[in-house]
């Protein structure tokens, strides 16, 4: 077994353990603390469905984002609607025989990769075009998006520019999910593409990329609008009754 | 007072998105409170030698209480979706009144010490130390939000300034930092049981006024009761309302309303206040003890229905809150919400056909409907959800024949404050309120030209009070806004059912 090998394979089970952990860590921490008052944005949906289906819209089609700025509703969507088609179609390197529906949208996957590097363009120009956002931008807001578009670019290079060995890929990553570590070509493309992937899955938890279980959480997005109709508290504010 | 330092601002032509002008606020901080205003509220009396530790070791604290805070400092992404949204930036120019710049205060604290990133990369997450220039910061620009809501309105993830404002004001009052106008008015309402420190005598006083003032004017006996105990309904108002004009040309429409009804009601010396200032310092206990009063007066009066008067962020307390901080309300008549609204109430009546109303009463007014922040992102009225944007307009078209809306982007879910709201609405920071009016006072000035409006109605004694001071500011009479239930009183045929 080859070094690069060795050292591709901890760095993936070491990026993983960081995703799963400390994504785990967050949620049980969002998930623990209580909302100890009813402050959904109003109108609010009156029941607990309707409080849930707010959230979908909010995760599915973004819509306060669409009420603020079209711009970045745009650019936004382009880019998340493209991630997912990405990520769906890179389920054919995970899983053995490919179903029907991921060797389906395989073309859409394809294109959706420029997709992705158009919807991180226009949110990254925004940056530096919008005084507003220019203000508010750090260094890590850029370096964020900095590696998105770097793994969408040296992915998309390996199918337009120069073809890696994609079969003896997928015998690495089905070899990594059960500790059977197989040999990874040594393609430089790839490998910046892999070692990409794997600095993004370890600073999800530790950066704003935690708006995605976020959203879930958000009081003024998924509570339902019955404060006077049910009682609503929290243990330490519970405790205070006793005193 | 020195005349104003500052220039009112001009009407934007098109109102497009205001160009930045840094550290264009930074002079706006209001007088802090001093050491017996802070002590009587049980505050440090001025700021502790280990501000610092004692600052971080609150925000440590508040981040296991509440969710939303917890959730809201982690997952702004910095996309820029509310930078133009608030009255405040809009009015003052200033980068760091931008919701997202102005969670940033604190944000970049919590990075620092209570995120991996931050503690081991503090420039390249934007995460800093919590210094003396930074706390002066924090109390200038969380000083400069009013808790309007209208940012979170338009945030993909639904965060909401107001939860960072209020946790900001907690950590600066745990430290001895507190504001001077709103502190002042706690200390009172513990005390004496209202905002404004009317003793019980003054305002039974000003009720028998009142009361003669509607017999000279109408020729019936209109009664203003006070603990008058086995009464049906506790009316729970703003102080405001019994003495400040135009509050209390509402006060005698919810007596003319009660009393065409015939329905038996009373004030409470003890509960004189609907304000509830411990929201606008994000002070759960201070919010708890305040609501407490209303329990205590309802029980002690043994009344069966609780209704609230016109009063914004009061209504979010009691609509939202209430039930929570002084609930279960087991012991009122469960055939009615608890509390109820004022206008629920003169609504419903009205759909009964239980008032005799005049629309031509009205007909020198020409009306439009300023919805009030707290009523408009952190309540509901009625039924249904937005309940609170077609209550008030019902009962203003039912007593009256000419209104028209504001632009639709002004009003309901995305009204623009008043720009005197949480705990802002003191003349120390005149330039602030000015400044934070013109997105409204622009509105305003669209339905003057167009449909000549010549009164704002609006169900907030904040608005009515900010109002009244800035319209003439911006050239306009200050007698221009009322309440709904002024509206009411003015088209009200008292007599006519008796």
């Amino acid at each position: 077994m080859s070094a690069l090998t060795l050292i591709y394979a901890g760095l993936f089970y070491a990026a993983a353990a960081l995703l799963i952990g400390g994504l785990g860590y967050k949620i049980a921490q969002y998930a623990r603390t209580p909302a100890p008052l009813k402050i959904p944005t109003t109108p609010a949906p009156t029941t607990a469905a309707g409080a849930a289906l707010r959230v979908a819209r909010e995760v599915a089609l973004f819509e306060s984002l669409f009420k603020a700025n079209k711009w970045i509703w745009l650019f936004a969507s382009l880019f998340h609607a493209a991630l997912l088609m990405v990520l769906l179609r890179h389920l054919r390197y995970f899983l053995e025989p490919v179903p029907a529906w991921v060797a389906w949208i395989q073309p859409f996957g394809m294109y959706a990769g420029f997709g992705m590097v158009a919807g991180l363009g226009g949110l990254w120009a925004r940056r530096f075009l919008v005084e507003r956002i220019r203000y508010i931008s750090t260094i890590s807001d850029h370096l964020m998006l900095a590696l998105l578009v770097a793994i969408a670019v040296s992915g998309l290079a390996m199918k337009y520019v120069s073809h890696t060995d994609i079969v003896a890929v997928k015998a690495f990553m089905l070899g990594l999910m059960v500790f059977d570590l197989q040999p990874l070509p040594a393609d430089p493309n790839l490998l910046l593409h892999l070692a990409l992937v794997a600095a993004l899955m370890a600073v999800f938890p530790l950066s704003k990329l935690l708006h995605a279980p976020g959203i879930f959480f958000s009081p003024t997005r998924n509570q339902a609008d019955t404060p006077r109709e049910v009682r609503h508290l929290a243990p330490w504010a519970a405790e205070l009754e006793k005193h | 007072m020195a005349a104003p330092t500052f220039e009112t601002p001009k009407f934007r032509d098109i109102p497009i998105v205001p160009v930045l002008m840094p550290q264009a606020m930074a002079a706006s901080r209001p007088f802090v409170a001093a050491a017996p205003i802070q002590q009587a509220l049980g505050f440090p009396g001025e700021l502790v030698p280990d501000w610092e530790q004692k600052a971080i070791a609150k925000l440590g604290e508040l981040l296991g209480k509440y969710r939303s805070l917890r959730v809201y400092l982690d997952a702004c992404v910095h996309c820029g979706a509310c930078t133009d949204k608030c009255h405040y930036f809009i009015g003052t120019q200033d980068p760091k009144n931008m919701p997202v710049a102005r969670q940033d205060l604190l944000r970049s604290v919590y990075r620092r010490h209570f995120t991996v990133a931050g503690k081991l990369f503090p420039k390249l997450v934007g995460a800093r130390d919590l210094t003396k220039e930074l706390l002066d910061d924090w109390y200038t620009y969380f000083n400069q939000c009013s808790e309007c809501r209208r940012c979170s309105v338009f945030c993909p993830y639904g965060i909401d300034t107001a939860e960072i404002t209020m946790a900001a004001k907690e950590i600066m009052n745990s430290i001895g930092l507190g504001q001077k106008y709103t502190n002042e008015i706690l200390g009172k309402v513990h005390r004496i049981g209202n905002n404004l420190g009317l003793p019980g005598p003054a305002l039974e006083d000003t009720l028998l006024g009142l009361e003669e003032d509607i017999a000279a004017d109408t020729g019936v006996e209109v009664k203003l009761p006070l603990d008058a105990k086995g009464a049906e309904v506790l009316l729970v108002t703003p102080s405001a309302d019994f003495f400040s004009e135009p509050h209390v040309e509402s006060l005698i429409g919810y007596a003319k309303v009660f009393h065409q009804a015939g329905i038996s009601w009373t004030l409470s010396s003890h509960a004189s206040e609907a304000g509830n200032f411990g929201m606008f310092v994000g002070n759960y206990e201070q919010m708890k003890k305040i609501s407490l009063r209303v329990r205590q007066a309802a029980l002690e009066l043994g009344v069966k229905r609780i209704v609230v008067g016109e009063c914004g962020h009061a209504w979010r307390v009691a609509y939202s809150f209430w039930n929570t901080l002084a609930g279960p309300w087991d012991f009122l008549d469960s055939r009615y919400p608890a509390p109820q609204h004022i206008c629920e109430v003169t609504h419903d009546l009205i759909q009964r056909g239980a008032l005799t109303l005049d629309k031509e009463a009205n007909d020198h007014r020409i009306i439009t409907f300023h919805d009030s922040c707290n009523v408009a992102r952190a309540s509901r009225m009625g039924g249904t959800p937005g309940g609170q944007f077609t209550i008030p307009r019902e009962i203003i078209k039912s007593v009256a024949n000419h209104f028209h809306d504001m632009h639709p982007d002004t009003i309901g879910e995305k009204t623009f404050c008043c720009g005197g709201g949480g705990g802002l609405l003191t003349d120390d920071l005149m330039e602030l309120r000015v400044k934070g009016a013109l997105p409204r006072m622009e509105a305003l000035k669209q339905v003057v030209d167009e449909h000549k409006v010549n009164f704002m109605a609006t169900i907030c004694a904040i608005c009515k009070a900010q109002f009244s001071k800035v319209l003439p500011y911006y050239g306009f009479d200050m007698s221009m806004v009322g309440g709904v239930h002024q509206l009411v009183s003015t088209a009200i045929r008292l007599g006519a059912k008796e």
